[in-house]
């Protein structure tokens, strides 16, 4: 009877263990370690790049682009709106600290209160409440997305710094890394077989991007005008999949961007950028 | 006897009619065949993963499963071909092909045709 005991406490701390091993902190460090035996070429900073980080080419063609940006104009819009007080006199960068410079590199983050992830986009909606604005739709690229177009520039060059603390939140997390190595859809792909494992590979022309650092340059701007934040992204890859989708800002798509985002701790944020 | 224009252009789309209706029906009676299967981005999407070296136009394919080439030596058996097209994941659980039957991203006999052609290559 005592050996099995023993034999029990000494399953449960194997299993310990092994939970243990599969922290947060492990999965991104596992997750830099596998990029770099995959890539050895591609520097750890140039994950926020995407698929470009592979392609020299495509590369050049993004940084003569970003020169003179088409969509300079939607930003500019964005910032308008940023800058324009509420009606009660106050202003989005009265909401966060250092006026927003660094705000969008802190989200997501798990809201203990609430229970949830709380993604940028909804920490800006809290603030229009606040001010006693109506919030905007997550999803709509006219307002939610010219507003982040410009917002989360102001946290460029900050590194993100995506936070776990408390069984709630690992949960989350967790929740968000089964949806992202989860088969969906009717051509049953997980985001991992594309976006980890096949990363790099071509799809007919186009090149698979590594999720590390999916979350850092968000929104992009596809072909030069067309705006697509990151919630509207998982949106359009379930879609590829042929999965029905999400409303933008469901609690599986902020913990996704949660798990993804937290993977890519210690990358520079860069938002508004080309994409093709 | 002198045509007014409302029976000039009822004469007119008569001949038009029946210009057009052989036309139509040509285009319901071209059946799709297993390489327009193959190609199709929303039916088999072949292309998306597998280049076709034997095959002039496969433009820009894509590399994430093998090319398929040399296929009747690598199936002997055309039956576990048409298996793994139609559930590949079934003799691989790794595979992240999609699983054309099972899913009824294709029909029976779409596949079949698929089958044909992929044989061939």
């Amino acid at each position: 009877m005592k050996k099995l005991l023993l034999t029990l406490v000494g399953a449960g701390a194997l299993l310990g263990a092994v939970y243990a091993s599969a922290s947060p902190e492990d999965d991104r460090v596992a997750t830099v370690n596998y990029y770099k035996h995959k890539f050895p070429d591609v520097k750890f900073k140039d994950y926020i790049y995407g698929s470009l980080a592979l392609d020299a080419d495509a590369k050049a063609q993004y940084d003569s682009i970003m020169e003179f940006p088409p969509f300079e104009t939607v930003v500019e819009q964005g910032k308008k709106m940023w800058e324009t007080p509420f009606k009660n006199g106050k202003k989005y960068a009265d909401c966060f600290a250092n006026g927003g410079k660094g705000a969008a590199a802190m989200y997501p983050m798990f809201d203990d209160k609430k229970g949830e992830v709380v993604i940028f986009d909804e920490a800006l909606n809290a603030c229009r409440v606040a001010n006693g604005e109506q919030p905007y739709d997550v999803g709509d690229a006219k307002t939610m997305g010219v507003l982040l177009s410009y917002a989360r520039t102001l946290s460029d060059g900050y590194k993100v710094n995506t936070k776990i603390n408390g069984a709630a939140a690992v949960a989350a997390y967790e929740d968000g890394k089964k949806t992202f190595y989860s088969r969906a859809g009717q051509l049953n792909f997980s985001c991992a077989n594309c976006h980890q494992v096949d990363a790099g590979v071509r799809l007919r022309s186009e090149l698979l991007s590594p999720h590390l650092g999916h979350t850092t340059h968000w929104p992009v701007f596809r072909g030069g005008d067309n705006l697509v934040t990151l919630q509207n992204r998982y949106v359009g890859c379930h879609k590829t999949v042929r999965h029905v989708p999400d409303k933008p800002g469901s609690v599986r798509y902020k913990n996704l961007e949660y798990f993804e985002s937290y993977i890519s701790n210690g990358l520079e944020m860069h938002a508004s950028v080309f994409r093709k | 006897m002198k045509r007014t224009p409302i029976t000039l252009g009822a004469t007119l789309l008569g001949a038009l009619f029946l210009y057009a209706t052989p036309v139509l029906a040509d285009e319901a009676k071209k059946e799709e065949t297993g390489k327009d299967i193959a190609f199709n981005k929303s039916k088999g999407n072949c292309l998306a993963c597998h280049a076709m070296p034997g095959v002039a136009d496969d433009q820009q394919p894509g590399n994430s499963g093998p090319p398929l080439i040399a296929m009747k030596d690598r199936f002997p058996d055309k039956k576990v071909l048409r298996a793994k097209i139609w559930d590949a994941t079934a003799s691989n659980p790794g595979s992240y092909m999609p699983p054309m039957g099972k899913h009824k991203i294709l029909s029976e006999q779409e596949i079949d045709k698929v089958v044909d052609f992929v044989y061939g290559l």
